[in-house]
């Protein structure tokens, strides 16, 4: 194992800072908010409100779980249509209250499924990029393990795209690349290495603007150590994102995606 | 000396002319539909399967051919070429490689034309190049057909066809769905319209991106159209799927095109959708002005 992969190996882990970790350390009085409106709720995406340090804030994310019983029950965090769907409602509802959206991602991708096929899943995620494209309040992402595909991308077209030291974010699961470019999911260790999916290597290639340190002076860091440098690094960008103008901040949005 | 020398076999002249029954290449071809052999000109010049009305798949230049007034495209930005933002090992000699043997330079060819003489942005994916794959040349020539007929206040047609991201551009081709997104909301909010016209196979990122943001969506009859591939999903699911699976008549059913149009009505369904949404006010000029 090359050390990239050994990255992506740290990216699944599921000891990892959760979504649950972030609604219940981060967020005070988190109220989680279920369901699409339209077919179901989907687990894999929760969604909810609270306040950051005092500032009202819709949080949405994945949660892959933590036991095998919760993995069944959110799938993994690979989101069907209707996951995609709720985090739209929630971000609309957002706009409306004039909340700022904070994304927490951690899927390797949509889920790849009849009936995601037959539920829209590829609408689902256009749709989201569309609507998230010119919403007006400030939306900030981070990646906290996994960022895989489109279903990843559906909630990180934002003013700022964030990734924790371990996380990774790529076009495709490095196993599904080497399956579609060499027909061998085996070499996958090799793609890792092309791909260029680690926090270091995106943040020189300025697809995302910051990285949240796991570790200090090469020793791994706590928990909480973690969630509370996020927490105060959030804080300080909402402060910032919120006395924006509305028209500027959809402005910067799109000229930040239009330089790719 | 033995007048006659008896063989104790008889030789057999490999014949060299054809005097049995052989067919030229590129007389018939397989419909990749019904799996029948098609007679190449009962294909006509739209290209359609007289068995099941499968529309093959035909290159950009024969689509424009086929769907706006002669004469009367113009190309933008035929300039843009693939980059190697990742330096991908093999990547920008597979891209040279392409060009030669296609005569195209990227996947998509964009510019302005007119149906039955009304004016529209107009893009063609052409899957004979990797596929239709979205890189950043894709992407960045969608972005400005949108770009441009928002500028220009004219509709967007857009005949898409490709199998997803541009693998060797990595995350650079992720990006491309959110930019050609954003770049159809400027569009869309301006009040402009929009038709997608999905043509076989759409699939991955193009699918969750701008094939299905058209206001209205239209297909051609058998077109592949789905967000993941067959065979992924079958691993994942650890079962074989239906033929009819992802077709677009199964995509009409489930709610997510508008209608399935036969290639040779194409042209006539774009131009009376495109008359509908002229705007004879012109209440758009002014607000630009």
């Amino acid at each position: 194992m090359n050390d990239v992969m050994s990255v992506v190996s740290s990216a699944r882990k599921t000891d990892r800072i959760n979504m649950k970790d972030i609604t219940s350390m981060m967020i005070d009085d988190f109220i989680e908010l279920h369901g699409d409106r339209v077919f179901k709720d989907d687990p894999a995406i929760i969604g909810g409100i609270g306040k950051l340090n005092g500032r009202a804030v819709t949080v949405i994310g994945n949660q892959k779980g933590t036991t095998v019983e919760e993995n069944v029950r959110t799938n993994f965090g690979s989101a069907h249509p209707e996951g995609y769907r709720k985090s739209l409602r929630l971000m609309k509802q957002a706009e409306k209250f004039n909340r700022p959206v904070l994304n927490f991602i951690n899927t390797s991708g949509a889920y790849c499924g009849v009936e995601a096929e037959e539920r829209g899943q590829g609408e689902a995620i256009a749709r989201n990029l569309l609507e998230m494209s010119d919403l007006s309040v400030p939306v900030l992402s981070v990646i906290i393990g996994e960022g895989g595909s489109g279903g990843a991308l559906a909630l990180a077209l934002s003013d700022e795209v964030w990734m924790m030291e371990f996380s990774i974010y790529s076009i495709l699961s490095p196993e599904g690349f080497a399956s579609i470019l060499w027909k061998d999911a085996k070499k996958a260790s090799d793609a890792a290495e092309l791909m260029k999916l680690t926090s270091s290597d995106l943040l020189k290639l300025g697809i995302i603007e910051k990285v949240i340190p796991e570790t200090e002076k090469q020793e791994a860091l706590e928990k909480d150590q973690i969630i509370a440098n996020m927490k105060k690094e959030i804080d300080e960008k909402l402060f910032e994102l919120v006395r924006v103008s509305k028209n500027e901040l959809i402005r910067k949005r799109y000229d930040r995606f239009r330089q790719y | 000396m033995r007048l006659f020398k008896k063989r104790p076999y008889i030789s057999i002249q490999k014949s060299t002319s054809q005097n049995g029954p052989t067919v030229p290449d590129g007389m018939f071809e397989k419909c990749p539909q019904c799996k029948q052999s098609v007679y190449v000109k009962s294909l006509g010049q739209e290209r359609i399967c007289p068995n099941c009305h499968y529309a093959f798949r035909i290159r950009a230049q024969e689509r424009l051919a086929l769907t706006v007034d002669p004469n009367s495209f113009s190309e933008w930005d035929g300039e843009v070429h693939a980059s190697d933002p990742l330096q991908f090992p093999g990547y920008e000699e597979k891209i040279q490689n392409v060009q030669i043997n296609t005569g195209l330079r990227e996947a998509v060819l964009t510019g302005q034309a007119r149906f039955n003489s009304i004016e529209s942005a107009i893009g063609i994916m052409d899957s004979h190049f990797i596929m239709g794959s979205m890189g950043q040349a894709v992407g960045e020539k969608i972005t400005r057909l949108f770009e441009r007929a928002t500028e220009k206040n004219l509709p967007v047609v857009l005949f898409t066809a490709s199998g997803g991201a541009r693998m060797q551009e990595g995350i650079f081709s992720l990006m491309q769905m959110a930019k050609t997104s954003a770049a159809i909301k400027r569009h869309s909010e301006k009040g402009l319209f929009y038709l997608t016209v999905i043509t076989d196979p759409t699939t991955g990122g193009v699918t969750a991106s701008f094939a299905m943001l058209g206001d209205i969506i239209l297909a051609e009859p058998g077109a592949l159209i789905g967000f993941a591939g067959k065979r992924v999903i079958e691993q994942t699911i650890k079962e074989s799927l239906p033929d009819d699976f992802q077709l677009a008549e199964t995509v009409l059913k489930n709610g997510f095109i508008d209608q399935i149009v036969e290639r040779e009505k194409l042209k006539s369904v774009i131009s009376q959708l495109l008359e509908l949404h002229v705007d004879p006010e012109g209440t758009l000029k002014e607000e630009s002005e």
